[in-house]
């Protein structure tokens, strides 16, 4: 490629990127989804004709790392090329074919050169995913013991055709979901932020005088490849093994993996790994290999992009029938609690090849919660409302720094301001605060979590729904680093409280919540003492 | 017209702009004195004095924007000060949002909170989210908090308690405590300095506020005290960050309110052309040289938001700084700057900062010892500057040392002449550039399609019609002064005073009396500041923010005049739907809308500038000399005019390839761009072939 090319290919590049910036934005602006705002818990990508994806936002959240990458394949085949015109919408919401459980709808628009000429040439697609606040069922959480339980289904199918609104569909939508007004928006934003990816990508093929996607994406694929393939090189090729205990629902889960390494990419492989739980908390295979692709790119290759090419080294395996290999029709609404441990996992079987750069374990599962509030008294009506939030522990100290005090990892969510949770629903959000001695001593110390205090109020009790994790399982330290300290739940009279699955809060009782701190690195008699005696200082530790 | 002083103390240098009163500038540029401001300004004052033959007790106004407090928060040489908050909620200032600005970086940093966890106390009491007590403001523990905050050595001290923006009631009976004991200790409250909900931007507005309290309290005194030891005895004023102007008094109150002043300026530089010109949609651009920042202008008036950060960290990500929550032009600012540091990264992309090589060592072609390759290399390779007319003194531009320093960043990386790396770097800055303004119109809910650019900065007009281009915009206007654009900007903007406070309540059941109750409140702590700087006819602004339920961003509503009455709920679910429409494309049925918070601004009336007709077509001046430039649309090196700006007279027009040079920055022409002098000095450029559209 001559010099003058090579630039213009490097700034269509950058442009695709920024297209793909708008296209998210586009969606965070218009959502009613919390975990999307709050959590940018979506995502927005550009895809070439035969769907392999040409460039991805950068968004909060790496559970849709290459889920959503995945899903424009199954699109193309289900839809069928010969039916894909100019002005169709595409939808689904299947865990397996879209990101891994009903809330997240993926929508897919084609794009086509010359659409309203006598030859429409379809040259690639947008494709965005986004959490919904509602699909039906049983709503947000485990309960349900097989996925028809979980909500509605929409298998990959029109939600336009040729420009027309899918109304059958729109209307089916309406029917078998809460918050029908806020979810159907949520649909159009989706279909909106994807026309605005379409309308920038032929803007811009028309000032650089392109008539296809292609020989740019060849382009990306190829300096992706090379970049992703000599990254890897800095693992000396072999297989690595990694085992790790969690809470899990109702009895420990292990997670195992076997980690194969060669001069063409990196395999995971689950089996060891336990089988199914009767809850919701079971994970499609495409989630999990979300999280050990995350956990190898921010390990060895943090300043790639996400396409086709950095992720297609990343494959992963496991026995259908374990828990990172959930089967239709098991139920999988929440999961993220055990899909988030597969960073942890894998950078455990890293760290014997390159122990220089893979923390500790950490919290790993968010502790959020949902506060269902009802009427304390019968004598007393009161309308439901629900209360919703995101909290993290600390996270696993690094090589060469402690551990980040009650920061979300892997996930990207944003906590929500007390003020602003205490306006929208009846909780007194009594303490938030830095949980002291939590986090794993070592040479570098683990992050602390933090503890969290909360009642109903206004003559409100709460059904509170939990699935907390690392309350039997603490995050271990590595390389001599010590465990930080495991998370608990009890009522403010002392009484301890179920940690997974839902359980009332008296109108005049409080719950307190000590969530966990990550794990230490290194021998702590290392530990630099201007640190010790700033801990110290500052009650980080007493 | 009257004699006025518009002083603007940047990083670097130290702007001073005098106004005459036949209405006509005299400038002059000297360095920063870091360690007592003040002197610089009055140095460039009596400068520009003595050269305009102006007695200094003849001047009326000097309006004054700093830095001050902006460094003062980076470099974190504020006073000691200690944080008072409720019991429970010691930490919210360090734990931040609980996420991580940056999703692919396992040794990310944090930034670290502005008043560390030892020198943060708690006391007992609590509001509810209506501004009622559930725990009682205890004045005997407080008494026995004040005396270990005595014994502490702290200067300065913050108070922030949970739903204080509902209820000051505690906040204020703590201040009274500590001021019966301790009376020389400033104190700050959260309830004044920011009474918008969301714990974590609030207490750290106040606490930055405290914390730059002390020592800019005694700067501004000091700089009154000596102009008034000069004979200047006229008022001194300081522009906000929201783009007015305020009383010393003011300002030594609520310091914090300065931070990120001098940007402002420049916004109301861009505002006032844009009104010249009838320019109703406007995207500013000022480039220098560390970073570019775009704001968007629509009917004369700056973008503004309520909530900023300072100090971001890390590539001026979101996220990475310190978020201020106070009245604010709206602006996106990133690491594009004349000194930008050119790289490749592993991918084998050309990569413009964050990092700036500054004034120190500078691009390698200053010769002051820089090695890397910056922006300014770049257009000193292209022929775009050149030691001939380069304005800078004591800077002997080198073009081979420029040559050389492309091909050891860039140009061997990627088996690229000079030439090559060059536009690559200078396609890449401008690519960033443009695709940040987009962005920005985004997430603004605006499409850039039909609005004008205007650009100053040093490094502005090099790329700006690069930018006109990328943006498919018709016009830019280039305004004269462009250098002390800032400085200028300050002598345009009114009195003004933005009061903003968090007041919750929805359609379903509506509080009027409350929602009346707060812009009756609103409006009158703003007509406060402003009257301590004018009488002047006022005009008053109110808006509030609404969302749907559920939603968490707001979009800002116009109120009309007048209190709410019992129809209040459906005349605002009106024109909320009818605003979301506009932002969005669409409304939703049938939701809740809630409204979040509601600000009055009140600011005195400043006569609209005479308006100047666009002249779109001139007699062309032909250049008495020329140079090889680069020329990006034919892709090509050539011969291109070299034209000094003061000889164009209003009516000429510069026909592209060409560069217009000035003492501050050189216009680039691309061979498509047209320029054409106006009868104010600015220059209107725009591309031959859109010349129709221009006219229409």
């Amino acid at each position: 490629m001559n010099p003058t090319e090579e630039l213009r290919y490097q700034v269509m590049w950058n442009r695709l990127i920024s297209i793909v910036e708008e296209q998210a934005l586009t969606l965070v602006r218009t959502s009613f989804s919390t975990s999307v705002r709050e959590a940018g818990d979506l995502s927005a990508g550009v895809f070439d004709q035969t769907g392999r994806m040409v460039a991805q936002a950068v968004t909060g959240t790496p559970g849709h790392v290459n889920t959503m990458a995945a899903a424009v394949g199954h699109f193309i085949n289900d839809i069928g090329p010969e039916r894909i015109y100019p002005g169709d919408v595409y939808i689904t919401n299947d865990p397996w074919k879209g990101t891994g459980h009903l809330h997240d709808i993926t929508v897919t628009t084609p794009v086509f050169t010359n659409p309203t000429g006598s030859e429409p040439t379809l040259i690639g697609f947008f494709a965005s995913t986004a959490h919904v606040v509602d699909v039906g069922g049983r709503g947000y959480g485990p309960e349900g013991r097989e996925v028809y339980e979980e909500g509605l289904r929409i298998p990959i199918m029109k939600w336009a055709q040729r420009g027309d609104l899918n109304t059958d569909l729109v209307g089916l939508v309406r029917a078998n979901v809460r918050e029908a007004d806020q979810v159907v928006g949520d649909i159009h934003g989706l279909a909106a932020s994807n026309e605005t990816g379409r309308r920038r990508l032929l803007a811009m093929l028309d000032e650089f005088s392109l008539e296809r996607l292609d020989e740019l994406a060849e382009f990306v694929f190829d300096r992706t490849r090379t970049a992703t393939l000599n990254a890897l090189q800095a693992v000396p090729a072999g297989t690595y093994h990694n085992t790790m205990t969690v809470d899990g629902y109702d009895t420990p889960i292990t997670l195992q993996v076997a980690l194969t390494v060669s001069g063409e990419g990196m395999h995971a492989d689950f089996t060891g790994t336990s089988p199914i739980s009767s809850h919701g908390v079971n994970v499609p295979l495409t989630y999990a290999q979300a999280y050990f692709t995350y956990a190898m790119l921010v390990a060895l290759a943090p300043e790639l992009p996400n396409n086709f090419a950095s992720l297609e080294p990343f494959t992963v395996s496991a026995p259908p029938g374990v828990i990172l290999n959930a089967q239709d029709p098991d139920p999988v609404s929440v999961r993220h609690v055990i899909g988030h441990f597969v960073t942890d996992l894998s950078f455990g079987a890293i760290a014997q090849a390159r122990p220089e750069v893979v923390p500790a374990e950490g919290a790993g599962a968010l502790w959020n919660f949902q506060a269902s509030a009802r009427q304390a008294s019968p004598d007393d009506p009161k309308p439901p409302v629900e209360v919703l939030m995101f909290n993290s522990g600390g996270t696993g100290a690094r090589p060469t720094l402690d551990g980040l005090t009650a920061t979300a990892f892997p996930s990207g969510v944003r906590t929500m301001s007390a003020e602003a949770t205490e306006q929208v629903g009846p909780i007194v959000i009594w303490r938030k605060e830095i949980r002291e001695n939590s986090g794993g001593a070592g040479q570098f110390r683990g992050g602390l979590g933090q503890t969290i205090e909360i009642g109903p109020a206004d003559g409100y009790q709460f059904e509170f729904s939990a699935m907390f994790d690392r309350v039997d399982h603490p995050a271990r330290g590595r390389a001599g680093g010590a465990d930080g300290q495991a998370g608990r739940v009890y009522l403010d009279d002392g009484t301890p409280f179920p940690t997974k699955g839902v359980a009332t809060v008296a109108a005049d009782r409080r719950l307190i919540m000590e969530l966990p701190g990550g794990g230490g690195f290194g021998d702590p008699a290392d530990r630099d003492p201007e640190a010790v005696t700033n801990d110290l200082r500052q009650g980080y530790v007493s | 017209m009257t004699l006025r002083i518009g002083a603007d103390v940047g990083g670097t240098f130290t702007d001073v702009v005098l106004e005459q009163a036949t209405g006509g500038y005299v400038s002059t540029k000297v360095l920063t004195t870091h360690e007592a401001p003040e002197l610089g300004i009055l140095d460039g004052i009596v400068q520009i004095a003595t050269e305009a033959n102006v007695n200094l007790a003849d001047v009326e106004q000097i309006i004054h924007g700093t830095t001050l407090a902006t460094n003062a928060l980076i470099e974190r040489r504020g006073a000691r000060t200690a944080l008072v908050t409720t019991n429970g909620f010691r930490d919210v200032i360090e734990t931040r949002t609980e996420s991580r600005f940056e999703q692919y970086d396992l040794n990310i940093v944090l930034p670290q909170p502005l008043i560390s966890r030892a020198d943060r106390y708690v006391i007992n009491e609590r509001l509810n989210a209506r501004g009622e007590v559930l725990i009682p403001f205890d004045e005997t523990e407080a008494r026995t908090l004040i005396r270990q905050l005595a014994d502490g050595g702290y200067e300065s001290v913050a108070v922030g308690f949970i739903h204080s923006y509902r209820n000051p009631d505690h906040e204020r009976r703590f201040r009274d405590l500590l001021r019966e004991t301790l009376p020389d200790i400033a104190c700050s409250l959260s309830s004044e300095v920011s009474p918008q909900m969301r714990e974590f931007e609030r207490f750290n507005t106040v606490c930055a506020n405290a914390y730059v309290q002390p020592l800019m309290a005694s700067y501004l005194i000091r700089l009154r005290d000596q102009l008034q030891a000069r004979g200047a005895t006229c008022p001194l004023y300081l522009i906000h960050s929201g783009g007015g102007l305020m009383s010393v008094e003011s300002a030594a109150e609520f310091p914090v309110r300065l931070v990120e002043s001098g940007p402002a300026g420049g916004a109301i530089f861009a505002a006032d052309l844009a009104a010249r010109y009838g320019r109703d949609r406007v995207l500013s651009y000022d480039m220098g040289g560390t970073t570019a920042k775009i704001a968007l202008i629509e009917h004369f008036t700056p973008q503004t938001a309520k909530t900023f950060e300072v100090d971001r960290t890390a590539r001026f990500k979101k996220g990475s700084g310190m978020p201020i929550s106070i009245p604010v032009i709206e602006m996106i600012e990133i690491g594009a700057g004349g000194g930008s540091i050119a790289s490749v990264d592993q991918l084998g992309q050309i990569r413009i900062g964050p990092h700036s090589a500054g004034s120190e060592p500078g691009p390698a072609s200053y010769g002051l010892g820089g090695i890397d390759a910056t922006v300014t290399d770049a257009n000193v390779q292209l022929g775009r500057l050149h030691p001939d007319t380069f304005g800078a003194k004591n800077i002997d531009l080198s073009p081979s040392l420029a040559g050389e320093a492309i091909i050891a960043s860039v140009g061997r990386h990627l088996g690229m002449d000079a030439d090559t790396a060059a536009v690559g770097i200078s396609e890449v800055v401008d690519e960033n550039m443009a695709n940040a303004a987009r962005v920005h119109a985004v997430e603004n809910g605006k499409d850039l399609s039909g609005y004008s650019m205007i650009a100053f900065g040093g490094a502005g007009p090099i790329h700006a019609g690069r930018l006109l281009d990328k943006l498919g915009l018709d016009e830019l206007l280039i305004p004269e002064a462009a250098g002390v654009g800032s400085a200028v900007g300050f002598l345009r903007a009114p009195f003004a005073y933005e009061a903003i406070r968090s007041f919750y309540t929805s359609t379903a059941g509506f509080d009027v009396d409350g929602a009346n109750r707060v812009l009756s409140e609103l409006e009158q702590e703003a007509m406060s500041f402003v009257r301590q700087g004018t009488d002047a006819e006022v005009v008053i602004e109110r808006q509030v923010s609404m969302r749907y339920k559920g939603q968490g961003w707001e979009i800002p509503v116009r109120l009309d005049d007048g209190t709410f009455d019992e129809m209040a709920s459906e005349l605002l679910g009106s024109q909320f739907t009818k605003a979301y429409e506009e932002f969005f494309g669409r409304a939703i049925d049938d939701l809740t809308i809630e409204a979040v918070s509601w600000s009055v601004r009140v600011a005195s009336v400043v006569a609209l500038p005479e308006p100047v007709t666009l002249r779109t077509e001139g007699t062309e001046f032909a250049a008495d000399h020329h140079r090889t430039i680069y020329d990006p649309v034919t892709g090509e090196s050539g011969s291109a005019g070299v034209v000094h700006r003061s000889a164009l007279n209003p009516g000429q027009q510069v026909n592209g390839p060409a560069v217009i040079v000035e003492e501050q920055t050189t216009t680039v022409l691309a061979s498509h761009h047209r320029a054409v002098m106006q009868s104010d000095g600015a220059l209107l450029v725009y591309r031959a072939a859109a010349s129709q559209e221009v006219q229409a």
